[in-house]
C-alpha cells in the first residue's frame, strides 16, 4: 500500500511537486525568520549584558533613579569591600567595577592650547588586573583598529570615529575635562595608544576607554565606581538564577535608611530588556502560528483542488469497496510524506539562508547612527538547535491539517450515486 | 454693559500708569550693579547630595567682555584659572599644565559642580543691551517693596530668553530673579541677600543660585570683598596670565 501511495505521489506531480514546494517555501521562511529573530534579540541582549547591564548590576538607589545622566556624584563608595562581600556570597559569579562618565576630550597643539575637542563617553574598566575578564567580555582586543592595548597608567583607547574627528595620532597627548565625584573640575592627561571600533554607534561615536584606576584618580573616585557588574562564570545568562541572586543581594545589602544604599538589578530588570526577552520568546511562537495558519489555508485550498481533480479516483476506490476511512487515512499518509519531504528540504534551504546571515549579517548602521542605546550595527542570524526541527512543526502540521480539512468531503460522497457519477 | 466695563478699564489704565518704565528700572539696575572694572574675593558654597563644598576664588573683570578668575581653594581646585575675552573662555589647570578652550554646549555645563554654568559665569553684559523690559506688577519680597519686571531678549545671543525680576523699589537690586528658556521653562532661580552699601552703590553680599533642572539646595555665592573701578594690569587679561 505504501509503495502504491509513493508511486502515485512520484508519478503525479500535482500531488507531490506543488504541495512540497509550498511546504518547502513556508518551512524555509520559518527556519530563516526563527534564526534571524533569535540572532537579533540575542545580539541585543548579549551586547547590553557585556557593555551595559551585566547579568546583574549593583548601583546606589539614587544612581539607579538617574541612571541616564550617569550621575557619578551618586556612585558607590567602598567598592572593594562590596565586591569581596558579593563574591563571597555568590561564588559562581564574577563582579567587576566600572565607571562611566561624560566629558570633553581636548587635543592640544604644540603650545599646549586647544587644537581640537569633542564630547566623549568615558569608560573606566579593569584593564590591568590579571584576573580581569573585561577585555574579552567587551571584545576590546578584537575591536582594536590601530595601535595597542593600554599597558600602563595614563594610556587610553579612543574610538576610530572620534580619533578621525579630532585628528588624533598614536601617542598624541589628550586631556579629559569632566567632573569629579564631588562636583569639582576634573582635568587629566592621557596618551592615545590605540583606536577601537566596536560596531555599535553608541560606542563608536565617541567612546574612550581607560583603566579604572586612572579614571578613579582623575574623577576623585578612590575606591568608588558608577556601577558593579556581575556575570555568571560560565558566561551564560540564566534569568531565574539572576533573579534569585538579585533577591538575595537586596535582602542582605539593601538598607532603606541609607540614602545611598546599594541595589542590585538583573539584566531583565534593566533597559526594558525583560520585555525584549519575553518578546523574543513569544515571537517564535507567533511566527510558527502565523505560518501554520497561512500554509494550512494554502494547502487546504490545494487539497480541495486535488480532491476535485481526484474526484473520480476517490469515487472509483469507494465504488470498488474501499472504506471511506481508509481513503481518508491514505490521503493523510500522503500528506505526512509530503510534509516530511517538504520540511526536510525547507529546513535545509532555511538553514542555508540563515547561515549566510549568520556569517555576513545585515548592516543597519545608517539607522542607528544617532542611537544612544547599546545596539549592534550589524544584525546576524543565529542558528540554534531549535532551527533544525522547528520547521517540521508547521511543515507537517499544516500539510496534514490542510489535507484533513479538504478530505472531509469524502465522507459526503453517497455510495448509491457513485456508479451514476462514474457513468457520466 | 459698556457702563460696567468702563470703570474697570479706567481703573486698569490708572494702575498701569502708576508703573514706571521698565527701561528706566533696568537702566538703574545696570547703573548700580555694573562698573568699569572690579575685583571680587568670593566663596562659592555648593550643596550636593553627598555634602557641601566651598570653593574660594578671586576674580577681576573689566567692562562687559573681559574677566579673569583664579581659584584659591580647596587644594584640588587651587591654581585653576579661567579667562574670558569677549565670547571666548579658556581654562587652565596646573595639574595638567593645559589651557583648554570651553566652547559650544560645554558652556552650559556646570562650573565645579555648582548651579552656575560657564555661560552664567561669563555673563556680565548689561541687561539694557540684551533685553526689552516692562513692569508687570509689584510685590513685597522679604519686607522690601519690589517692582516685578518682565524682560524679554531682543537678541538671540543670550543664555536665557526671558527673565522675571523682583526689583527693590528703593535700592534697584533684583532681589529675586527667575530665568526662563524660550519654551517658557524655568531654568534658574537667583536670590540676593544681605544687600549693603559698598562704595556708593547697593550690592548683595550673598546670592543663591538654583538650577531648577536638578535636585539640590542650590549654590551660595558669598562676596567677602569687592572693589569697584580698580586698576587691572593689562597683562592679566591675556592667555599668558593663565600659566603664571
Amino acid at each position: 500500500m505504501i509503495r502504491f501511495l509513493l508511486k502515485g505521489l512520484l508519478r503525479d506531480k500535482n500531488r507531490s511537486l506543488f504541495p512540497i514546494l509550498t511546504v518547502t517555501i513556508g518551512v524555509s521562511l520559518v527556519v530563516l525568520i526563527q534564526s534571524w529573530i533569535t540572532g537579533i534579540f540575542g545580539d541585543m541582549i548579549d551586547v547590553n549584558a557585556r557593555f551595559s547591564t551585566g547579568h546583574v548590576k549593583i548601583m546606589t538607589m539614587p544612581y539607579l533613579e538617574n541612571i541616564d545622566q550617569m550621575p557619578n556624584d551618586l556612585a558607590i563608595i567602598g567598592v572593594s569591600d562590596l565586591i569581596d562581600g558579593v563574591e563571597g556570597q555568590f561564588p559562581d559569579m564574577n563582579f567587576t567595577p566600572r565607571i562611566r562618565f561624560g566629558g570633553l576630550l581636548d587635543a592640544p597643539d604644540e603650545n599646549g592650547e586647544t587644537r581640537s575637542q569633542g564630547s566623549v563617553l568615558g569608560w573606566g574598566i579593569d584593564l590591568f588586573s590579571p584576573e580581569s575578564r573585561e577585555i574579552d567580555r567587551m571584545n576590546i582586543r578584537k575591536s582594536l583598529v590601530r595601535g595597542k592595548m593600554p599597558s600602563e597608567p595614563g594610556e587610553i583607547l579612543v574610538s576610530r570615529v572620534l580619533s578621525e574627528k579630532l585628528d588624533l595620532k598614536l601617542n598624541d597627548p589628550v586631556t579629559i575635562l569632566s567632573s569629579t565625584m564631588y562636583g569639582g573640575m576634573a582635568m587629566y592627561n592621557f596618551r592615545v595608544v590605540g583606536t577601537v571600533e566596536f560596531g555599535m554607534s553608541a560606542m563608536d561615536r565617541g567612546a574612550i576607554i581607560a583603566d579604572i584606576t586612572d579614571v578613579q584618580q582623575s574623577l576623585d573616585m578612590t575606591d568608588a565606581a558608577s556601577e558593579i557588574v556581575g556575570y555568571f562564570n560560565d558566561g551564560m545568562y540564566e534569568e531565574e538564577q539572576a533573579l534569585v541572586v538579585t533577591s538575595a543581594f537586596n535582602e542582605k545589602f539593601m538598607d532603606p535608611a541609607d540614602e545611598f544604599t546599594p541595589v542590585m538589578q538583573a539584566l531583565s530588570q534593566q533597559n526594558e530588556l525583560g520585555v525584549m526577552i519575553s518578546y523574543s520568546k513569544s515571537m517564535t511562537g507567533i511566527i510558527i502560528f502565523v505560518f501554520v495558519l497561512a500554509m494550512s489555508i494554502v494547502l487546504w485550498n490545494a487539497g480541495l483542488l486535488g480532491g476535485i481533480r481526484r474526484y473520480g479516483e476517490y469515487g472509483l476506490r469507494l465504488a470498488i469497496g474501499e472504506d471511506k476511512g481508509h481513503v481518508y487515512r491514505t490521503m493523510l499518509s500522503e500528506s505526512v510524506a509530503i510534509g516530511v519531504v517538504g520540511s526536510f528540504i525547507g529546513t535545509l534551504l532555511g538553514l542555508g539562508f540563515a547561515l549566510y546571515l549568520q556569517v555576513y549579517g545585515l548592516d543597519v548602521s545608517q539607522f542607528t547612527q544617532k542611537s544612544t542605546m547599546m545596539f549592534p550595527n550589524i544584525y546576524r542570524a543565529h542558528i540554534t538547535a531549535e532551527a533544525y526541527f522547528i520547521g517540521f512543526i508547521p511543515g507537517l502540521f499544516s500539510t496534514v491539517l490542510g489535507t484533513a480539512l479538504s478530505g472531509i468531503g469524502i465522507y459526503k460522497r453517497k455510495t448509491a450515486q457513485l456508479f451514476k457519477e462514474l457513468e457520466t | 454693559m459698556k457702563y460696567l466695563i468702563a470703570p474697570f478699564l479706567f481703573i486698569s489704565l490708572l494702575s498701569f500708569g502708576q508703573y514706571p518704565e521698565g527701561k528706566e528700572i533696568v537702566r538703574k539696575i545696570d547703573e548700580n550693579m555694573s562698573s568699569e572694572s572690579r575685583m571680587i574675593l568670593s566663596k562659592m558654597v555648593i550643596h550636593g547630595r553627598r555634602g557641601s563644598r566651598t570653593i574660594e576664588s578671586r576674580s577681576w573683570s573689566e567692562g562687559e567682555d573681559s574677566s579673569f578668575t583664579e581659584y584659591l581653594s580647596p587644594p584640588r581646585e587651587k591654581g585653576v584659572k579661567m579667562l574670558k575675552l569677549e565670547d571666548n573662555l579658556w581654562m587652565y589647570s596646573p595639574s595638567t599644565d593645559r589651557t583648554i578652550q570651553i566652547s559650544g554646549h560645554m558652556l552650559r555645563q556646570s562650573v565645579m559642580g555648582s548651579d552656575l554654568s560657564y555661560e552664567d559665569m561669563m555673563d556680565d553684559r548689561k541687561l539694557m543691551t540684551d533685553y526689552e523690559s516692562r513692569v508687570v506688577g509689584e510685590e513685597t519680597v522679604d519686607e522690601n517693596p519690589c517692582w516685578i519686571v518682565q524682560l524679554t531678549a531682543i537678541s538671540e545671543d543670550v543664555a536665557y530668553h526671558s527673565r522675571k525680576m523682583w526689583v527693590d523699589k528703593v535700592r534697584y537690586i533684583p532681589v529675586k530673579s527667575e530665568l526662563f528658556a524660550k519654551s517658557g521653562k524655568l531654568l534658574k532661580r537667583l536670590e540676593m541677600f544681605d544687600v549693603v552699601k559698598m562704595e556708593s552703590r547697593w550690592y548683595p553680599r550673598k546670592m543663591i543660585f538654583r538650577d531648577m533642572l536638578k535636585e539640590g539646595d542650590g549654590t551660595e555665592f558669598i562676596i567677602d570683598e569687592i572693589h569697584f573701578n580698580v586698576d587691572i594690569p593689562p597683562a592679566l587679561m591675556t592667555k599668558g596670565a593663565l600659566r603664571k
